[in-house]
């Protein structure tokens, strides 16, 4: 069961969306693809970026993946703490593993995400 | 002989194992179309060993080799201590398989990360590769690496960065949009001027060598501090030998120094194989290509060693792949960190300093011929082009006759400079070597 | 084992250079000068020797041990070749002497010797022309990809793409996008190839070229290879066909009679050259004649006096993708092994490969889950996934093999199968190194059955056992 409360994209990353703002990671299904991650490349803190954008790479030992813009906007915030510790992403990929804060370009844009139960269900039938 | 263990009584028995009762191998091959198969197969039968061996001295004896060598330009005849070949002749070395598998590859792991340790201590660098094809793929790479770790796509290149490689540079280059620009050398070294006057926020790297093709050699710190106030990388291609007495990339603030390691053990056998190293700052590790070995432990604790960073690499990454290396120079490598560890810091230091004594002496002979012009524009390590008065092909056939090789003409990747020679002094050339170029190449001017 | 710094002591040397005998010195100006020295261990000879040699004791090899390692061929190193490539005529060669105006009668061994090798691997691969410049298999790929992009811009096609199939050696797509082209993956089938109807889907006039390798990773050849060759040609685009399996087909069909333009071969694979732990190799480019114009310079020409000469004016040409003629050395070793081998030798490779490959096959086939069960070529790929239920994995199999003294097969290649282990025997193991390969295999899936969790203390008879790759890249000391 995913968090029920965010929303989701198809490259498995998830949204808390906060009025004006909203908070990016990936989930719990991406971290355990990756593995032990050992390294995340941040973006930077006052870039625009759009739907789709590559935010990032975080890398594991057998695998480096993509990060995707789930939405358009701002960077406000970066989670600096994940330059030291990549790790938390893999224990914690819904709070404490967050990686960026973004003001919204277009708070309507959100309505491309899917809800939890429509992530549930992409999960469930890309893995039959 | 085709090493294959396998009796005629084998074969049949595992045929007859596997359900193929006929006992005829070739029904193993039944899903190949009949259509398909092979038009022809015009190859000559199978010899023995002493056959082979006969024919192919045979060949071996259509090459010329007792010629006094003084052709460089970037491929040294440095002497090549015993000691190597007999450990790279090991076959647990020579037939040792890529060590994914870290457990039973330790030695080969190990063996890496002391070249690569080798590599950083030599030219003053934070990190560096398991090695790449040879110094201009590794020129190449670099210039990819300052392409994907700026963003820019402009390449200034220094026109005394050895021509070889700068065509190799080109020819890798035909599908990417980079945009080159070659600057010229003013009086043997960097022209600062004109590298000044391409230098800007769209430049992704500035290429230097030093010593540069010419044997110039030149301090670059200034260059680095122009390209790093501009957010431009500086790559050297550098030459190994020439960094016992030579300012390092290091020193000079180099970005990432590439070069070719075929002087540090490795025999010139004809063009390959030979060794590009690549060491550059720590913070362009990622964007490194090749294979990286790194320490780590064991759940005993004990010191070990594995291919790491591989995420960067084709197996995993695919398109998006550093580079598409795969095999690389191992063996070389290893070839040359024994030379590193038989020649160490003093040793270096000593035959980098008879390679520029014995060419100082050479210069000094050749510049005494009446007609001879050596370049001294610019001082120089063991390379020194000189000037003559006649076709210089014409005097190097002459002195070829006479068993010395005695340089390579410019005019060949140079059209301004067909009167100019390269001639290259190593370790290996005596003073009566030097004597006797001296001699015969007046001969040969004016007799 | 202690680094070799770590036995450095001041005042040690391990090499004694000539007295200088010229009457000069010379020293450069300060601003030229080495501030600090290179860190090179000071040792002496005897300790540098057995510090290798202890090193070396810590490696498997062929010579020692048994590789099935799919898609690399580890077959036995002839010592001969060995021999032969230490002659001090080849050796002390200087690439450039055949650049000096007559040079090339300095060099008339070594340049019949690399047309020698030309025209034998065009006979094996039923190509027109070669080139040896490529020095590994996966720089013969760049090549390879290059021809394709000069044949379409000299013919002003404008072509964006080029198709690989998912079972492709993760070098094919990264060599693609080297040479400016983006890759579309197409699927393989049930039957373990390239799907046909998807192939055709995706093909289309911006389709460049296609990069197989034919029988494929799986050991499987795909029937309808004649077919995809004519479909591509008639979109305009070109064949690739990936070498690195040729150890299959020796004599019983060749790439060019498949309808490929373009072939490389990997001489460290097929042609029995050492591996090196990681290299030299070399990876020669054979082409039909439409690609002859734009292969690398310089080409190898034979005169008609007989007398081989380099020739550099091919307007057309790629250019240099090496600084010279490829890899001699390791070129003469494969040059020895063909004329050793010959026709008959050559054919019989690949049959006792492929029956090699079978018996592994036909043996295992009750203990391991084998996807693609038809006949194989020359190896073959098994999948893991029976024990993985019960925890042990592929690289689980793998660590086991290892205290057995077997080097593990190679693990997670394709990608296409799940806990997958790429089996290639080759034809250079006897019947009783094959048996006792089906005898450990045998145990190792009872001992999955039986005690899983000891698995994961394998290997435990080599001097480290599994070391930790996070730990590796996260500390990313990868240098003393």
């Amino acid at each position: 069961m995913v968090p029920q409360e965010l929303k989701y994209t198809k490259e498995h990353e998830w949204v808390r969306v906060e009025g004006a703002e909203a908070v990016f990671g990936i989930t719990d299904h991406a971290q355990d693809a990756l593995g032990d991650i050992t390294f995340i490349e941040l973006p930077n803190k006052g870039s625009d970026i759009k739907k789709s954008d590559v935010l990032g790479t975080i890398e594991s030992v057998k695998a480096a993946s993509e990060i995707y813009a789930p939405l358009s906007g701002k960077i406000s915030q970066v989670n600096e703490s994940l330059t030291d510790k990549p790790e938390t992403i893999n224990f914690s990929p819904y709070t404490d593993g967050w990686i960026c804060r973004v003001a919204l370009a277009d708070t309507a844009e959100q309505e491309t995400l899917m809800s939890a139960a429509a992530y549930e269900t992409y999960l469930k039938e890309s893995h039959s | 002989m085709n090493y294959i263990p396998h009796s005629d009584a084998d074969r049949a028995e595992m045929l007859r194992s596997i359900g193929i009762s006929s006992g005829n191998i070739t029904e193993l091959f039944k899903g190949i179309p009949e259509e398909l198969r092979s038009s022809s197969f015009d190859l000559p039968l199978g010899k023995s060993e002493f056959e082979v061996e006969k024919y192919i001295k045979s060949l071996s004896r259509k090459n010329t080799v007792e010629l006094i060598n003084f052709v460089g330009g970037g491929f040294y005849d440095h002497y090549i201590p015993a000691a190597i070949d007999a450990i790279v002749s090991r076959s647990e070395f020579y037939t040792a398989y890529t060590p994914y598998q870290s457990e039973a590859s330790q030695g080969t792991l190990q063996a890496i990360y002391e070249y690569q340790s080798s590599i950083c201590r030599l030219t003053d660098m934070e990190v560096s590769n398991a090695s790449l094809y040879d110094g201009g793929t590794a020129l190449f790479e670099a210039a990819m690496m300052a392409i994907r770790e700026t963003g820019r796509g402009k390449i200034i290149m220094d026109g005394g960065v050895n021509p070889i490689y700068r065509k190799m540079m080109y020819s890798y280059t035909t599908n990417l949009s980079i945009e080159f620009v070659e600057t010229p050398v003013s009086h043997g070294q960097s022209d600062r001027r004109e590298i000044k006057k391409y230098l800007d926020d769209k430049t992704a790297a500035v290429i230097l060598q030093n010593p540069n093709f010419f044997g110039a050699i030149d301090d670059h710190s200034d260059i680095s501090r122009e390209c790093h106030a501009l957010g431009a990388l500086v790559i050297e291609s550098v030459y190994p030998i020439s960094l016992g007495v030579l300012k390092s990339p290091g020193e000079m603030e180099i970005d990432i120094a590439v070069g070719e390691g075929q002087s540090l053990g490795i025999p010139l056998s004809f063009g390959g194989p030979y060794l590009g190293f690549m060491a550059s700052r720590k913070k362009f590790v990622r964007k490194m290509p090749g294979r990286i070995v790194g320490l780590t432990r064991d759940a005993r604790s004990r010191k070990g060693f594995v291919l790491t960073l591989q995420t960067r690499e084709q197996h995993i990454r695919r398109e998006k792949a550093t580079s598409n290396i795969c095999s690389n120079e191992a063996l070389c490598a290893l070839r040359a960190l024994i030379y590193m560890s038989l020649i160490g810091k003093d040793g270096l230091k000593k035959v980098a300093e008879l390679c520029m004594a014995k060419c100082e002496y050479a210069k000094e002979r050749l510049e005494k011929i009446k007609g001879v012009e050596v370049k001294r524009s610019s001082p120089t390590f063991n390379e020194f082009i000189i000037k003559l008065p006649k076709d210089p092909n014409v005097i190097i056939e002459k002195l070829i006759k006479k068993k010395i090789a005695a340089g390579f003409p410019l005019g060949r990747y140079y059209k301004d400079m067909a009167d100019y020679m390269l001639i290259s002094v190593t370790e290996k050339r005596t003073k009566q070597e030097i004597d006797l170029l001296s001699e015969e190449l007046e001969n040969a001017l004016w007799n | 084992m202690e680094l070799i710094f770590e036995k450095s002591r001041p005042g040690r040397t391990g090499i004694v250079f000539p007295e200088k005998d010229v009457p000069v010195t010379c020293v450069p100006d300060d601003k030229y000068k080495r501030k600090t020295p290179a860190e090179l261990p000071s040792i002496s000879e005897p300790e540098v020797v057995r510090h290798f040699t202890r090193l070396s004791k810590l490696n498997f090899s062929v010579d020692a041990n048994f590789y099935p390692l799919g898609s690399c061929t580890m077959k036995y190193n002839p010592k001969f070749t060995e021999k032969i490539a230490a002659l001090e005529e080849f050796t002390s060669l200087h690439p450039l002497n055949p650049q000096l105006v007559s040079g090339s009668m300095l060099t008339q061994g070594a340049l019949e010797i690399i047309s020698n090798l030309e025209k034998a691997l065009s006979t094996i691969t039923g190509m027109d022309e070669f080139t040896t410049q490529p020095m590994a298999g996966a720089h013969g790929e760049l090549a390879g990809v290059m021809l394709i992009a000069a044949y379409h811009r000299h013919k002003g096609n404008n072509k964006k793409y080029i198709l690989i199939p998912d079972s492709g050696h993760g070098t094919n797509p990264a060599s693609a996008a080297i040479a400016g082209y983006q890759v579309k993956t197409i699927p393989s089938n049930a039957k373990g190839v390239m799907d046909l109807e998807s192939f055709k889907h995706a093909l289309n006039d911006d389709a460049a070229g296609v990069m197989l390798t034919c029988p494929n990773t799986l050991g499987i050849f795909n029937p309808h290879i004649k077919e995809i060759s004519d479909l591509t040609h008639k979109a305009g685009g070109l064949m690739y066909y990936d070498g690195a399996n040729l150890n299959a087909i020796l004599g019983k069909t060749r790439p060019g009679d498949l309808g490929f333009d373009i072939v490389h071969i990997n001489l460290h694979k097929t042609f029995a050259t050492p591996h090196g732990g990681g290299g030299p190799g070399s990876g020669p480019v054979g082409v039909k004649k439409e690609l002859i114009p734009f292969l690398p310079v310089p080409r190898v020409t034979k005169r008609k006096d007989g007398t081989f000469h380099l020739d550099f004016e091919k307007a057309l040409s790629i250019g240099y993708i090496s600084p010279f003629y490829g890899n001699f050395g390791v070129m003469l070793k494969a040059y020895a092994y063909i004329l050793l081998l010959g026709k008959n030798g050559l054919i019989a490779v690949s049959e006792n490969a492929v029956l090699n490959a079978n018996y592994l096959k036909y043996h295992l086939s009750k203990y391991y889950d084998i996807p693609y069960d038809k006949n194989c070529l020359h190896e073959f790929v098994l999948s893991a996934g029976r024990q993985a239920k019960k925890g042990v994995r592929a690289i689980d199999i793998a660590k086991g093999l290892i205290d057995y003294g077997i080097h593990p097969p190679t693990v997670y290649f394709p990608l296409i199968v799940k806990e997958a282990m790429m089996v290639e025997p080759t034809e250079t193991e006897s019947k009783e190194t094959l048996d006792e390969f089906i005898e450990v295999m045998i145990e190792l899936a009872k001992l999955a059955e039986e005690d899983p969790e000891i698995f994961k203390t394998f290997p435990k008879t080599t001097s480290v056992s599994r070391l930790d790759e996070v730990k590796a890249a996260k500390d990313m000391n990868i240098a003393a």
